[in-house]
C-alpha cells in the first residue's frame, strides 16, 4: 500500500485528524473490525419460524448461510413480540447448533452398562416390533365386564413442545393401536 | 390475547410471574401502564413483575380462593356488578333443583359425596327441571341420565331438551345469584385477612380498583399461569376468576377476559389436538367404558342438546372419517368401536404406578424429562428401570435417557445399573428450524414455522418418527385376521412423503398435508372454509373441528405473514386463530343485548342491522347473521335454540356459568380448603382439604406426604403466639 494510506491508517493520525479526538471509537477500529458484516447481512436465506420455548409464540427470523443455522433473531412483523425475543428465545441458535446435540441413535440392550451405536433402520424395526408384542401383552378387549378394546401395555408421554400436525399423527396412531395412556406436559 | 392487554384499565396478575417468565408478552402490560392501567400484582413472592405493578398484594400460597372469594363477595354484596351483562348474558338468573345443597349446610362438602369412591354424583347440582350437559370437563359422569332420557323420549323430541327456569328479578332464593351470595357470605375482608395474611387496606384497594375499573366503559383483565393451577384445588382457582369477571362484566371485552399464560411452544395445540388421555381432537371426550355403547348414546351422552356442543355427531363422525376413512360407514357407526375406552383417569401419574407394578411395559419419550420435570422424580426413575422398553426422543440425553447408568439412585446404590433390565433406545431429534409445521400460542392462535435446514445425522422429526412407525407396523401386521388389528389396518395413514434418498433413507412427510387433514375436507376432497360445513352424514373429514379453516382454499392460513405494523391491533392477518380466526372469545358479550357496544370506548364487534350481519374490530364469535331481536323456538335444538343474547355459544344455555352445574369433579361452585401438605387448618370449613383430591391410590413408600392435622413432623417452627412459662 502506499505511504499515505499507511500513515492514516495510524490510530494516532486518525486520532488527531479525525472526530474521536478521545482515541476510543472511530480512530482506533482495526481493519479486522471494520470488516466485520453481521451474520445476519451476510446470509444466503431467512426464513420464518416461531420460538420454541414459550407460549408467548414469538416470531422468529432464522438466518441461514452456506446450509447451516447462523443466527435466530426476533421477528420485526410480529404483532405479538414485534421483534424482541427473552434471553433464552435469543439463545435459540446454542439450543439448535450446540455441542449438547446429538445425532446418532444410541442403544442401551437390557443390563448393560454403556451405550451402543445403532443404525436408525434397525431401531425403528426394533421399536415396531415391541410397540407389537407391549400392546398384545397388555391388551384388554373388557374391564369389569363392559368393552374397552385397549392396550396398557405402552404408553407415552410428551407434546407440547411438538408440531401440532405431530401431535395429531402419534394421537392417531396410538389410538388406533389401542393406547390410552396418552399425555404430555399439559396435565404436568 | 395478549395484544389486547394494552386496552385493559387495569390488569390483575395471579399465580404468575409474568414479566420474568413471559416477558415478551409482558410488553402489552407495561404498554397498558403506559395508557394510564392499574397494574396489580398478587403473589406469595415479590417478584420482577411486583417491582414494576402499581400494587403487590402478598398471600399466603395456596389462599387465592378465599381471596377471589372474598372480591366475589364484595362484589356481590355492593352491588357493583355489571347488572345488564349478569341478567343477561350469565347464569345468575337461572334456578337451582332442590336436591342441591352448598358447603354452608354440609361443613363444607356439596351434596352428592361418595365418601367410599371419594368421588361426587352431579345431579343433585342441576338446573330444576332439567339436567344439562356441560361444554367442557368430566362430561361422562352425565351418562346415564343422558342416555336414560334418550330412550325414554325417543321419538318425542327428548324429555332432557329443557329450558331452565328463571327469576329476572334475581331474588328466587335458589336462583344462582342467591346462591352464590349465600356461598360466598363468609368470605369476608377479615376472613381474607386471617386466611391469606393480606392486610385489609390492600384488600379494601383490590376492590377498589377492580369495580372501578369494569362496567361500560372500563375493562379489567387478570392473568394467570401455573401458580393458580398447580393445586389440588386449581380448576376451582379458575373458576372463580372465571365468575369474578363474569360478575364484572369482563368476558368477551376489550381488554378484558381472562388469560392463561402457558408454557410450551405448542402446549395449547397438544390440548387442542391432544396427545392427551381423556381427550380426542377438538375437546371431543374419549369415551368411557359403558354397556352397550354406540356412537348415537355417546353423542347424546358427551353432547349438548343447545348451542354449538349439539353439533357433536358432526364433529365426531367428521374426525372419525379422518381418522379411518373410506373403512368408516354408517353402517358400520363410522369405526367408533375402533375408539379405546377409558375406565377411569389413566393420566402419567396412574401410568407410573402402573410400572411399578409391571402392568405397563413399554414408553415413550418426545421431548419430555419426568426423571426432573414429573412430580416425584424417583418414581419415575424407579418406573423406567421396571420397564421392558423404553424409547427416549430429544435434542440431548436428557436425565431420562440415562437414568440408568446416572441418577440419584445410581449415587445411593438403590439402583444399580447391572441390575436394570429396561432396554432404552435413545434417538435424535430434529429442531424447530429443522422441520416444518405448526405451533399453537397461549392466545390459541397458529403460527407456521419453517424448515430452514435438514436435520442432520440421524436426526429426525416427530413427524417422520410416528409415520414411518405406523408404516412398519401396519406392514408387519398387514396380513393378520386378528380383530385387534383393524383399527391399524384401517387408519387413513398415506400422506405424501419426500424421495427416498441414499444419505437419509425414507423421506420426511409432508406437514402441510397433514395441516390439510386436519382441516378436513367435504366430499370432493375441497378444503373445508369452516366447522359450520361439518356433516354427520360422513361426507366431511376433519381431523379437529376446532382448527377447521386454517387451511380454508388450500391456503395454509397459518403460515399468513401480514406485518403486523400494515394491520388492526387484531392482525387478523398474522397467522389463524381458532376457531374461524376469532382472536377474542365470546366476543358477542362486548354489545349490549340490543348489539350495540357497551361504549365507544370499548368497542369490539356490534350489529350492523342495515347489513344484517355482525361485524367490528375481530370475527364476531357469533352466527353470523342471527339478529339481536332473535328468540328461539320453543324445541329448537343447536345453535338455533340460542337467541340473539346468548354470547356463549358453546354453553349449552348460551350463558356464563356463574354456577357450575356439570363438568367438575369436585363442585359448581369454588370452595377454599387447605393445599394436601398444608400445616394450618382450614378456616373456613371443618372439610380440610378437596375431598375428592385422589391420594390414596398414589400410596407407595416412596410417595409420602408431609404430615399434618397434629401428625408427628408437623409442627411448624418458629410457632406463635412464644410458649409461656
Amino acid at each position: 500500500m502506499g505511504v499515505r494510506t499507511w500513515i492514516e491508517g495510524w490510530p494516532a493520525y486518525r486520532q488527531a485528524t479525525g472526530t474521536d479526538r478521545l482515541g476510543r471509537g472511530a480512530a482506533v477500529k482495526s481493519g479486522a473490525s471494520a470488516r466485520l458484516t453481521a451474520r445476519t447481512a451476510s446470509a444466503d436465506t431467512v426464513v420464518k419460524s416461531v420460538c420454541p420455548y414459550c407460549a408467548v409464540g414469538c416470531g422468529q427470523d432464522v438466518y441461514v448461510t452456506g446450509g447451516k443455522v447462523t443466527q435466530i433473531e426476533g421477528d420485526p412483523d410480529s404483532p405479538v413480540s414485534r421483534g424482541r425475543l427473552c434471553p433464552k428465545g435469543s439463545a435459540s441458535l446454542q439450543l439448535t447448533t450446540g455441542s449438547a446435540r446429538r445425532y446418532q441413535v444410541l442403544y442401551r440392550r437390557p443390563y448393560g452398562t454403556e451405550w451402543e451405536p445403532l443404525g436408525l433402520d434397525e431401531a425403528m424395526d426394533m421399536i415396531a416390533d415391541r410397540v407389537i408384542a407391549s400392546r398384545r401383552a397388555g391388551w384388554q378387549w373388557e374391564s369389569d365386564g363392559k368393552r374397552v378394546r385397549r392396550t396398557m401395555g405402552f404408553a407415552s408421554l410428551g407434546g407440547a413442545t411438538l408440531d401440532n400436525e405431530e401431535n395429531y399423527l402419534l394421537k392417531k396412531l396410538f389410538t388406533a393401536l389401542g393406547a390410552v395412556q396418552i399425555e404430555n406436559q399439559a396435565r404436568i | 390475547m395478549q395484544q389486547d392487554l394494552q386496552h385493559a384499565d387495569c390488569i390483575v396478575i395471579e399465580g404468575s410471574n409474568m414479566a420474568e417468565c413471559h416477558p415478551v408478552g409482558f410488553q402489552w402490560v407495561m404498554e397498558a401502564k403506559a395508557r394510564g392501567a392499574t397494574v396489580i400484582h398478587i403473589d406469595p413472592r415479590y417478584t420482577r413483575t411486583s417491582a414494576v405493578a402499581d400494587l403487590h398484594v402478598p398471600l399466603r400460597a395456596g389462599s387465592d380462593i378465599v381471596l377471589l372469594g372474598g372480591l366475589i363477595s364484595y362484589v356481590l354484596s355492593s352491588g357493583k356488578f355489571f347488572r345488564d351483562y349478569v341478567v343477561n348474558y350469565t347464569n345468575a338468573a337461572t334456578i337451582i333443583g332442590e336436591e342441591f345443597t352448598d358447603t354452608e349446610d354440609l361443613d363444607g362438602l356439596f351434596s352428592g359425596f361418595d365418601a367410599d369412591s371419594r368421588s361426587y354424583d352431579p345431579r343433585s347440582w342441576t338446573y330444576e327441571g332439567t339436567e344439562v350437559q356441560a361444554a367442557s370437563g368430566e362430561r361422562d359422569a352425565e351418562y346415564d341420565v343422558r342416555t336414560a332420557a334418550r330412550g325414554e323420549a325417543h321419538g318425542s323430541g327428548g324429555a332432557h331438551v329443557g329450558t331452565p327456569r328463571t327469576d329476572q328479578a334475581l331474588e328466587h332464593p335458589r336462583c344462582v345469584f342467591q346462591v352464590l351470595k349465600r356461598h360466598f357470605a363468609r368470605y369476608t375482608p377479615e376472613m381474607v385477612e386471617q386466611a391469606c395474611g393480606i392486610p385489609r387496606a390492600a384488600f379494601d384497594r383490590v376492590c377498589a380498583a377492580i369495580t372501578a375499573n369494569s362496567g361500560r366503559d372500563r375493562t379489567t383483565a387478570f392473568v394467570y399461569s401455573v401458580g393458580w393451577t398447580q393445586h389440588t384445588v386449581g380448576v376451582q382457582y379458575i373458576r372463580a376468576a372465571s365468575i369474578l369477571q363474569a360478575l364484572l362484566g369482563n368476558i368477551g371485552r376489550p381488554g378484558g377476559g381472562i388469560l392463561a399464560l402457558r408454557g410450551h411452544a405448542s402446549i395449547q395445540g397438544s390440548t387442542d389436538i391432544p396427545t392427551l388421555f381423556d381427550l380426542l381432537p377438538g375437546y371431543i371426550p374419549m369415551p368411557h367404558a359403558h354397556t352397550n355403547q354406540d356412537l348415537d348414546s355417546f353423542v347424546a351422552a358427551e353432547g349438548t342438546d343447545k348451542g354449538f356442543w349439539a353439533n357433536m355427531r358432526a364433529y365426531t363422525v367428521s374426525l372419525l372419517k379422518a381418522y379411518w376413512g373410506d373403512a368408516a360407514t354408517a353402517g358400520n357407526d363410522f369405526c367408533f368401536d375402533h375408539l379405546p375406552r377409558l375406565t377411569g383417569s389413566h393420566s402419567t401419574y396412574e401410568t407410573v404406578m402402573a410400572q411399578l407394578a409391571g402392568d405397563c411395559e413399554g414408553y415413550f419419550l418426545l421431548g419430555e424429562n419426568p426423571a426432573v420435570g414429573s412430580a416425584n422424580g424417583k418414581l419415575q426413575r424407579l418406573g423406567m428401570a421396571n420397564l421392558k422398553w423404553l424409547v427416549v426422543r430429544d435434542f440431548s440425553l436428557i436425565e431420562s435417557a440415562v437414568f440408568w447408568k446416572d441418577g440419584p439412585e445410581i449415587d445411593s446404590g438403590e439402583l444399580r445399573t447391572r441390575d436394570i433390565g429396561t432396554e432404552v433406545f435413545f434417538m435424535p431429534a430434529a429442531a424447530h428450524t429443522e422441520k416444518s409445521g405448526s405451533f399453537t400460542n397461549t392466545q390459541r392462535m397458529l403460527q407456521w414455522h419453517h424448515a430452514a435446514v435438514e436435520p442432520a445425522g440421524d436426526a429426525r422429526s416427530e413427524l417422520w418418527f410416528s409415520y414411518w412407525l405406523g408404516r412398519l407396523i401396519r406392514s408387519k401386521i398387514a396380513d393378520s385376521t386378528d380383530e385387534m388389528d383393524r383399527p391399524v389396518l384401517d387408519l387413513t395413514w398415506d400422506y405424501p412423503v419426500e424421495k427416498w434418498s441414499e444419505e437419509r433413507g425414507p423421506g420426511e412427510p409432508s406437514a402441510e398435508a397433514v395441516l390439510a387433514e386436519i382441516n378436513g375436507w367435504d366430499a370432493d376432497g375441497k378444503p373445508l372454509p369452516a366447522y359450520t360445513e361439518l356433516k354427520e352424514d360422513g361426507s366431511t373429514a376433519c381431523g379437529c373441528w376446532i382448527y377447521c379453516g386454517v387451511y380454508a382454499d388450500g391456503i395454509n392460513q397459518a403460515a399468513r405473514r401480514k406485518p403486523g405494523s400494515e394491520q388492526s391491533w387484531i392482525a387478523p392477518e398474522w397467522g389463524w386463530a381458532w376457531p374461524a380466526n376469532r382472536r377474542i372469545l365470546y366476543n358477542r358479550a362486548s354489545a349490549d343485548p340490543e348489539g350495540r357496544p357497551w361504549s365507544d370506548r370499548k368497542a369490539l364487534v356490534w350489529w350492523d342491522a342495515d347489513e344484517g350481519k355482525w361485524t367490528g374490530h375481530d370475527v364476531p364469535d357469533f352466527v353470523p347473521d342471527k339478529a339481536p331481536g332473535y328468540r328461539p323456538p320453543r324445541d329448537a335444538t343447536g345453535p338455533a335454540a340460542h337467541a340473539g343474547t346468548d354470547p356463549f355459544i358453546m354453553q349449552a344455555d348460551g350463558k356464563a356459568w356463574l354456577y357450575a352445574p356439570a363438568g367438575l369433579v369436585d363442585g359448581p361452585l369454588p370452595a377454599h380448603y387447605e393445599p394436601q401438605e398444608s400445616p394450618l387448618p382450614n378456616p373456613l370449613y371443618p372439610q380440610q382439604r378437596n375431598p375428592v383430591r385422589q391420594a390414596r391410590k398414589f400410596a407407595h413408600p416412596d410417595n409420602r406426604f408431609q404430615p399434618s392435622d397434629g401428625a408427628y413432623g408437623a409442627q411448624v417452627f418458629p410457632t406463635w403466639p412464644p410458649p409461656t412459662g
